[in-house]
Order: C-alpha cells, then sequence, then structure tokens
C-alpha cells in the first residue's frame, strides 16, 4: 500500500521530466505567485515574502551542499554578512543602498575565500566542524561589536529608492524577492548545465577520481563554496533592508539548520526540490500555527516521516 | 627496445611514507617511451605507494619526479593529470549513479575541443564494445571486469602519454585476467606508454618489457622481463614452482 502511493507519488513528479511541462508548470507557479498577494491579503504577502526568502537562501545553499557535496552547517554566517554589510554601511555611513549590494556581494566573497580555503583542503567533515564555528563566531562578533550595535542590532535601515520609486510596502517587497527567486532559479539551473556543474557533479561523486582526470577538487569547490556565499549576501542584503532592522539572533544556528532542512527536505541538487522544501520549512509552521504549542512536535515528526520514507528528499526522481 | 629511446619517467631516490610509516625507501627507476614496464613484489612492498608518489596523491618527501624531463615532484595531482600522466587506481573509481557514458566523459573532462572527445570516444568504444552497449546504464551495475574497462575507458579519454594500471585485474575471474592483459597489451601496442603493477607476476612479466622488483619500500632487483622470468629468486618467491 505504502509502495503503491510512493509510486504514484514518483509519477507525478515523473510528468515534469518533459521540458515542456516542465516550462508550463514553470509559467502557471509564476502567475499565481504574481496574483498570490491580491487575493490573499497582506499577512499571506508577508508569509510568502518569507518563503521567497529561503527559497534564495537555499538554493544559495543547495550550490554548495546539493551540487558540490560540501556540508556547510553555518550558511546563515554569510546571510549575517549581506545584511549587516547593508545595515552598517547605509546607517553609518550614509552609502546609497545599490552601491552597497556589490560591496555585500564582495564581503561574502572574501569571507568565502578566507573560511574555504583552508577547510577545503581537509575531508568534508571537518568543513562541517569550522563553518558551524565560523557561523557561531559571525553570531558573537555581530552581538559584541559597537559597530553592529550589539545584542540589540541595527535599526531604521532606509528602505530602498529605485529610479524615484520608494520601495517600501510588503506587496513591494513581496515582487522584490519574487524577482530574487526567480534570478536564483535562473542561476542555478545555468549553473547545474555549465562545465563547473559538470565538474561539481564529479566531485561530489568521487573526489579521487576527478582528481586524477585533471580536475582541480580545492579550487572547484571552493567555488561552489563562494557562489554559495554570495546568494546567502544578497538575500541578506534585502532582507535587512525589508525589516529595516536586524539583530544577531536572525543569525543563529537554527537558522542554518532551517535553511539546510528546506536544502535536505526537497531533495539535494533538484531546483524544484529546494524550492519545495523552503516553502515546506516556511509554510508548513504557519498552517500548523492553530495546533499552538504542538505545531512544532507535528512538524517534526512529519520531518521525520519523510526522511524515513523518502530519504532522498519529497522530490526525488528514480535514475538522477 | 633501443638505448636511444627517450626517457619519459624517471624516479630519482624517491621517499615517501604515511605519516611517521616510511612506505618508499630510496626508490629509482626509468620507464622510456613506448615501453611496458611492470612493478613486482609482495603485498606491502610499496607498489601502489610507488605509483601514487608518481601522480601526486601521495606527498614525495625526498627525492625527484621527473616527467618527460620536467620535475614534477611538487606539482599537484591534478596538474600532473593535466600533462598526460594518467593513473587508473585500484579499486577502479566507478562514479555510481553516473551513466557509463558520463563516466567516459569525466576522463575527457579537460578536453576542451568536442571533436577530440567525440574522437577518443568511439575509440574507446571500439577497444570495449561492452561499454558501447551499456553506455547509457548506471556504471556501478557493470560485472566488475566491465568496471575495471569502464576504468581504464575513462583514463583513455584523457589521451594519456604514460598510463599508471595499478592491479588492473584485482578481483577478477582467471579469464578476465588474461583479458585485462591482452588490452594493456594491445594499448601498449598503439602506442601508450604504461607502467603497470600486477599481482600476477608471471602474466606481467610475459607481456611487459622491463620489470623492477620491490621489496618493504626499496627496489631489490631489475632487468629485462625476459630475464627475470626465468631469474631463480624471483620463480621462488613470485612464480611458485
Amino acid at each position: 500500500m505504502a509502495q503503491t502511493r510512493s509510486n504514484a507519488f514518483n509519477n507525478i513528479i515523473a510528468q515534469f521530466n518533459e521540458p515542456w511541462k516542465r516550462y508550463i508548470a514553470f509559467a502557471v507557479i509564476i502567475a499565481l505567485l504574481l496574483m498570490a498577494p491580491i487575493s490573499l491579503g497582506p499577512y499571506a504577502t508577508v508569509i510568502l515574502t518569507n518563503a521567497l526568502l529561503y527559497v534564495v537562501l537555499a538554493l544559495g545553499l543547495n550550490v554548495a551542499v546539493g551540487y558540490a557535496g560540501l556540508l556547510d552547517l553555518g550558511y546563515a554566517a554569510f546571510f549575517a554578512v549581506g545584511a549587516y554589510t547593508v545595515g552598517i554601511l547605509t546607517n553609518t555611513f550614509g552609502l546609497n543602498f545599490w552601491l552597497t549590494l556589490p560591496i555585500a556581494v564582495g564581503a561574502a566573497a572574501v569571507a568565502g575565500i578566507i573560511i574555504g580555503t583552508p577547510t577545503l583542503q581537509l575531508r568534508s567533515d571537518y568543513l562541517a566542524i569550522v563553518t558551524l564555528g565560523f557561523g557561531e563566531i559571525v553570531r558573537f562578533s555581530a552581538r559584541n561589536l559597537d559597530i553592529t550595535g550589539g545584542a540589540s542590532g541595527i535599526s531604521g535601515i532606509e528602505q530602498p529608492w529605485l529610479f524615484g520609486w520608494h520601495i517600501n510596502t510588503p506587496f513591494e517587497f513581496y515582487y522584490v524577492f519574487l524577482l530574487l527567486a526567480i534570478i536564483a532559479v535562473v542561476v542555478s539551473v545555468r549553473l547545474q548545465h555549465s562545465r563547473l556543474g559538470r565538474a561539481w557533479l564529479y566531485v561530489r561523486h568521487d573526489e579521487d577520481a576527478a582528481e586524477a582526470m585533471g580536475i582541480d577538487t580545492v579550487r572547484i569547490k571552493l567555488a561552489a563554496y563562494v557562489i554559495g556565499a554570495i546568494f546567502g549576501s544578497v538575500a541578506g542584503v534585502f532582507f535587512a533592508v525589508n525589516l529595516g532592522a536586524i539583530s544577531p539572533e536572525s543569525f543563529s544556528f537554527q537558522q542554518s539548520v532551517l535553511i539546510l532542512m528546506a536544502v535536505i527536505l526537497g531533495g539535494m541538487g533538484k531546483i524544484p526540490g529546494v524550492i519545495l522544501g523552503a516553502f515546506i520549512v516556511v509554510l508548513a509552521p504557519e498552517l500548523l500555527r492553530d495546533l499552538g504549542e504542538y505545531r512544532l512536535l507535528l512538524f517534526a515528526v512529519g520531518l521525520l516521516l519523510v526522511m524515513l520514507f523518502r530519504p532522498n528528499g519529497i522530490w526525488s526522481v528514480k535514475g538522477k | 627496445m633501443s638505448t636511444q629511446t627517450e626517457t619519459i619517467l624517471e624516479l630519482e631516490n624517491v621517499t615517501a611514507g604515511y605519516g611517521k610509516i616510511v612506505a618508499l625507501n630510496g626508490i629509482s627507476l626509468t620507464v622510456k617511451t613506448g615501453a611496458m614496464v611492470t612493478l613486482l613484489g609482495a603485498n606491502g612492498a610499496g607498489k601502489t605507494t610507488t605509483l601514487k608518489t608518481i601522480s601526486g596523491l601521495v606527498r614525495v618527501s625526498g627525492g625527484a619526479v621527473r616527467f618527460e624531463s620536467a620535475d614534477i615532484t611538487q606539482i599537484p595531482a591534478h596538474e600532473i593529470a593535466r600533462r598526460g600522466l594518467v593513473h587508473v587506481p585500484e579499486g577502479r573509481h566507478v562514479l555510481r549513479g553516473l551513466s557509463v557514458r558520463e563516466n567516459l566523459e569525466l576522463g575527457a573532462f579537460t578536453v576542451k575541443d568536442p571533436a577530440l572527445r567525440h574522437k577518443r570516444m568511439k575509440e574507446v568504444f571500439e577497444l570495449f564494445p561492452v561499454l558501447e552497449k551499456r553506455q547509457h546504464g548506471d556504471g556501478s551495475l557493470l560485472s566488475g571486469g566491465e568496471q575495471q574497462m569502464l576504468a581504464i575507458g575513462r583514463a583513455l579519454m584523457h589521451g594519456p602519454r604514460l598510463l599508471l594500471l595499478d592491479e588492473p585485474s584485482m578481483g577478477l575471474a582467471p579469464k578476465l585476467v588474461i583479458e585485462t592483459m591482452r588490452i594493456a597489451k594491445q594499448l601498449s601496442e598503439a602506442g601508450t606508454t604504461i607502467l603497470l603493477v600486477e599481482q600476477n607476476a608471471r602474466l606481467a612479466l610475459k607481456l611487459a618489457h622491463y620489470g623492477y622488483v620491490l621489496e618493504s619500500g626499496h627496489i631489490c632487483m631489475e632487468g629485462e622481463a625476459a630475464t627475470l622470468r626465468v631469474d631463480k629468486s624471483i620463480v621462488q618467491a613470485y612464480l611458485g614452482e
């Protein structure tokens, strides 16, 4: 019984193996998301904006975890780097928001290289430990430094202007995040099918064989780590201006785990799976809100069941 | 073999080890272009370590490795592979979950010219028709012998000028052992220089031009394969009878 049900589910997923069906599905989803705020109202719009933020974050982490097989337990650190870069530069130094964006990207890349270069030479287990530490260092630094506003963080971050248009309502931010999520999906697809994507595939499957065939495995892994960092940082930038205030607790270990959960739950390395995972991680606790304190318990049981019955994630297609 | 032939690979007094354990205790050997050279020795004598040292997977602690006259002692493994020195490691390393074809494509990853990649794929399929037949199947579902062919085929996709083969016949049925050796001979005759590590010393000495015998990290004997094959101490230690 369980077997046939899971087969039926696989069949649904397999429907999307054909490109034209996938494009139609993609178009329908985007159309629905474009109309969502109008029909669902402000509360749902805020929740959906959050889900789209997680789509960007999960797709970014997926580059490292799903594509290159690097277990990163401190991904929220890059999210923090982006958020604090924009917070500090616009508030303390009065820089224009759009100027801070490339700086945030650069800062994330530098942080990724500093952490990645020594650790990616080691076995992947060490990377997990080092990134875990890195995540905590960033959070503790943010809490204890004056420039980051200590435990209370930074507030009053100005919302951006774009050619005379002030992006400042939840509805506008919803569309900003929708655009970001679409860009993240397009970049992810392009990366997956690039030469770099092939190299990641080989490194993930067998590092020694890849090295023996002339692939610079350390550089390839560093590329994945840094690209993932940049996704996280850009998400952090827009997160900061959307809320207008940031504090260290937004970038906790729990946050890293939640993003990782979105990646693993949906199906590592598979873009539709990761998107699905991000939506589940954000929407499930909301949908279960009526259950009060039991909702986290139910959520946890649900996660366990998914991992038991679909260990490769919900969106796991046979073969690939 | 004429003495004028060029030396493609030269090890000079190479020492290497794992942590405090010394595995190679001053190895010197040369491989001439176009030759097939075999490394013999008991388990743990340092045969695999020698190959890993050459291909950069194990760091050299002393001495020098030269490939086509260039010092490659301190060069990272992927860079050595790019220069045309390709190691087919023991245990085949077939990529699970990827098709036979994708496994072969890994070998040609650094080959930028698509026409050349295509040509090499055709050559590999000619050499191993079974791989063509099963090109879309999962590489890890092949039999042991077929996986070995896949591992060698992948190395050939790279276009190696020197091929290091580590125990290609390990774990194969006797008939397949002979088949593997036939392939090694065929490659050698087609012009690929081969350094072969092989448990089956009798077979290896039949195919190779020259042989080195390793014993606890140093070379205790070397000579033309035909000479070694009839040498008393070799016969006693490695060939039985």
